[in-house]
């Protein structure tokens, strides 16, 4: 192994463990953790890809050919719950896992036991979850918002209940886990405000989990004691209010859409400028504009309820907020594009991935604007225009920008530089099919499909078929990614510099590639120069 | 694609040219649609026009951020030999996208508010239509009309027969077949649909019976959730007789995708005489309203 790089002269109890079963199942580093999040993280993906290839199946033409509605609706939300639990949110925990005490100058998260349980909780959480497809009443079916009274309706509540739970009490540890190594361990020198962005989203996204992951886990509790235990929280034959179910979970769910986001601005902030060669465009504008969307992030729950009757101010008040976001997101977008201006750029894949995301991140923040202005809300809420939205925000956002991340510290993880020219095939099959899969869902909201539907009138047949095929196609060229990652992982005959990417600055690139197994036993020596934002007066 | 495929393709396009700029009170979705309708009351192009003018605000703003950018990826990239610069700030500039994007907001916020506080205004209706929600179908109740309350007017309105089976799974029937008319009509038609006036503000007073519904005719500019335990109230008055369809617009179950909604505005004298009709119907039992069931969470199945 390559750990003697750094620590020869240490025990051997300091490399990674020879025996399989002691190196991953009770791993306590940060990096083999990380890598583990990684992979669940992918296999997840491809469940709930799965999920998507098999709904895009059913809308390809009108008519029921392939499965019940019941069934549909499974689909449907299974797809959401496995892509948003299972896929979004570990893949950031595991990038944070691997980069942060890298990035920050620290030898490993400070709870590495808690690391390996938040991890290991995971996979069992899905197994039940997924394990309610096979039963004889079936998975969930209400929706991944699991609204009551419908989602009483359903068999599998309890398992699903028990499910988010687990889920819940991972990304908390998780989330404790990374503010105390962000707060504690930091090399001497590395100030806040010298960390690099992706630092800074995960510390604020952290505390996002921290605060809204127990809301849900109330929520889900209550439809669990309303189901079982004759209470009657949100059952009107008991005096319950089915609203108020909408009101918490929203509270929840929407500081959960900006949990999956700020890490991609992390991301997104830590590429371009490696690719562009020049330091970021308003640093300290980027970490408050961060802050600023993580505290509006709790004042705009009801934008998700501007059709359930609220009275006028409160719609008029969730409305400005919401309004309200576009300026601090503005604000990054414009910084990114300023970061570029006067730049030195190349475009290899990492880099490619960036700048799709600026451009269609932007395309579904446009979106979100035009659904935040209540009275056209009224015609776009719960149609296609909303499933199109979010598809832009979290595949051409979250989801690129996690691939970009991969790219990008790949050579640092493996030690070997992926196929530049698969890689490009990878980026311009995903951003192409995955136009063609989205954007038409734009129109067919606006015509009046609604979401959540296993089947349409002829009119909405046109731009199904095509998204259907923009689908599969998005579909098949994830496996294009897989190739990639295992060609660099076991095959790639290239080997990876230090540094990797000419223009990269940070802690990071100060170890060697492939990072060894531990790395800043001994904290480094920061020099300001050396880090992507050492100078914070700029 | 068929022949018929092909025609339909280029009725599409035809159609598609008007849709998309609105010109025309659609009744129902056109393919090639890609637009929103503009609706047939007199509050529905408040919808329409917000949602013009905020996409028109974004295309602009699109265009000149995504143009920077494409600028900057074209002039300094290193293979052009392009030198990085040093500069990471400017106080200047950041205020004015700041500022513009505020301003920008003010004004949407302002069309929204006024559009919206219309909107919420059910005050001086000349008629009272109460609509519920049930797994899977709607029920539909006369209250009052012209200051006069209607008595034992109501029926349920649930999916037509041949759209219901052509939906089965694995019927082999063509969902193209289903028409009224020259109008493509499948999942989108129902047994009996609401026949109201024209030119009447009419009052919707909407809940349901079981599981949360939504209410949704694109003709009337907006959609409001029908939820049990709880009354809804919202309004339309509909500009062009007519007939309009719509679905239910909130996840309800399995069959949530095949409750549709049609609405059929007549002129004031044809919708007297068949408002008269149904109310010497009504003393047949067929009429008679159900009574609305609560919600039993625990008891009901979906499946």
């Amino acid at each position: 192994m390559s750990h003697a790089a750094t620590h020869d002269h240490h025990d051997d109890h300091h490399g990674a463990p020879k025996n399989f079963f002691q190196r991953w199942v009770m791993s306590t580093n940060h990096k083999d953790i990380g890598t583990l999040y990684l992979i669940f993280a992918l296999t997840m993906f491809f469940i709930g890809g799965s999920f998507a290839m098999g709904i895009r199946a059913e809308l390809f033409k009108p008519g029921m050919q392939l499965m019940q509605p019941y069934f549909f609706n499974q689909l449907t939300t299974m797809h959401a719950l496995v892509m948003i639990f299972g896929a979004i949110m570990p893949a950031f925990v595991g990038l944070g896992n691997w980069m942060i005490p890298l990035m920050v100058g620290a030898p490993d998260m400070a709870l590495p036991r808690m690391n390996n349980l938040s991890f290991w909780i995971l996979p069992f959480a899905f197994i039940l979850m997924l394990s309610t497809l096979f039963m004889p009443g079936g998975g969930p079916a209400g929706g991944w918002t699991m609204y009551p009274p419908l989602a009483l309706q359903s068999d599998s509540l309890a398992y699903v209940v028990f499910a988010v739970h687990l889920m819940g009490i991972s990304s908390i540890m998780g989330a404790i886990n990374i503010i105390a190594t962000i707060l504690n361990m930091r090399a001497p020198g590395m100030d806040l405000l010298k960390m690099p962005v992706f630092v800074w989203s995960w510390l604020i996204t952290a505390f996002l989990l921290i605060a809204v992951m127990p809301v849900l886990a109330g929520a889900v509790t209550m439809l669990l004691t309303d189901k079982y235990f004759g209470t009657n929280f949100f059952n009107p034959g008991g005096g319950g209010d089915p609203v108020l179910y909408q009101h918490i979970f929203w509270f929840f769910g929407h500081p959960e859409v900006y949990i999956m986001i700020l890490p991609a601005f992390g991301i997104i902030s830590e590429v371009v400028p490696t690719f562009a060669r020049k330091p970021i465009f308003g640093y300290k504008a980027m970490v408050f504009a961060i802050a600023c969307i993580a505290f509006l992030s709790f004042i705009v729950w009801a934008h998700h309820m501007f059709a359930v009757g609220l009275p006028l101010g409160a719609e008029i008040f969730f409305m400005y907020a919401t309004m309200l976001i576009s300026v601090p997101t503005g604000v990054k977008v414009f910084n990114w594009v300023a970061t570029m201006w006067g730049g030195s750029m190349t475009f290899e894949t990492p880099m490619l991935f960036s700048l799709a995301f600026i451009i269609l991140f932007t395309i579904g923040g446009f979106s979100g604007l035009m659904l935040a202005l209540v009275p056209a809300d009224f015609q776009y809420h719960d149609t296609y225009f909303v499933v199109a939205h979010f598809h832009y925000v979290l595949v051409t956002g979250a989801l690129f920008a996690i691939i970009s991340a991969a790219y990008y510290w790949m050579p640092k993880w493996t030690g070997n530089m992926y196929s530049e020219f698969w890689g490009k095939v990878h980026f311009w099959n995903s951003v192409i099919w995955v136009n063609v899969l989205f954007f038409p869902q734009h129109f067919l909201g606006l015509a009046g499909m609604p979401r959540r539907i296993p089947d349409y009138n002829v009119a909405f047949a046109n731009f199904n078929m095509i998204s259907s095929i923009g689908g599969f196609l998005f579909g098949a060229t994830q496996l294009i990614f897989i190739g990639v990652l295992i060609h660099c992982a076991f095959f790639s005959k290239k080997k990876a510099t230090d540094r990797v990417w000419e223009g990269a600055k940070g802690l990071e690139w100060t170890v060697p590639s492939p990072a060894p197994h531990h790395t800043f036993e001994v904290p480094p020596v920061i020099n300001d120069d050396e880090l992507a934002h050492g100078h914070v007066n700029d | 694609m068929t022949s018929g495929g092909i025609r339909r393709s280029f009725t599409a396009a035809a159609a598609l040219a008007l849709a998309s700029f609105g010109s025309v009170a659609l009744a129902a979705p056109g393919p090639w649609q890609l637009n929103m309708e503009r609706g047939a009351s007199t509050w529905s192009p408040v919808a329409y026009h917000l949602n013009n003018i905020s996409l028109a605000v974004c295309t602009v703003i699109g265009v000149l951020v995504f143009g920077a950018m494409f600028v900057a990826m074209f002039r300094f990239r290193k293979s052009r030999g392009a030198v990085a610069e040093k500069w990471s700030h400017n106080t200047m500039v950041e205020v004015i996208w700041t500022t513009i994007p505020v301003l920008i907001l003010i004004t949407l916020a302002y069309l929204a508010t006024g559009g919206l506080t219309s909107w919420a205004d059910t005050t001086g209706s000349q008629m009272t239509v109460k609509v519920t929600g049930y797994q899977w179908k709607w029920r539909y109740d006369y209250v009052d009309y012209m200051g006069k309350s209607i008595d034992k007017v109501g029926f349920m309105s649930k999916l037509d027969t041949q759209s219901d089976q052509t939906r089965q799974l694995g019927s082999g029937m063509d969902p193209f077949a289903v028409k009224v008319g020259d109008e493509s009509t499948y999942l989108l038609n129902v047994d009996k649909p609401l026949v109201v006036p024209v030119d009447t503000k009419i009052r919707f007073v909407i809940t349901s019976g079981d599981v949360i519904h939504s209410w949704w005719v694109p003709a009337t500019g907006w959609k409001i959730d029908a939820i049990p335990g709880i009354i809804n109230a919202a309004w339309a008055n509909f500009t062009t007789p007519g007939t309009y369809r719509g679905q239910c617009a909130e996840l309800c179950g399995q069959d949530h995708g095949f409750m549709p909604i049609v609405v059929v505005v007549k002129s004031k004298a044809d919708f007297a005489k068949w408002l008269a009709e149904q109310e010497t119907q009504s003393t047949a039992p067929a009429a008679t309203p159900q009574t609305a069931q609560v919600a039993t969470p625990a008891g009901g199945k979906q499946g």
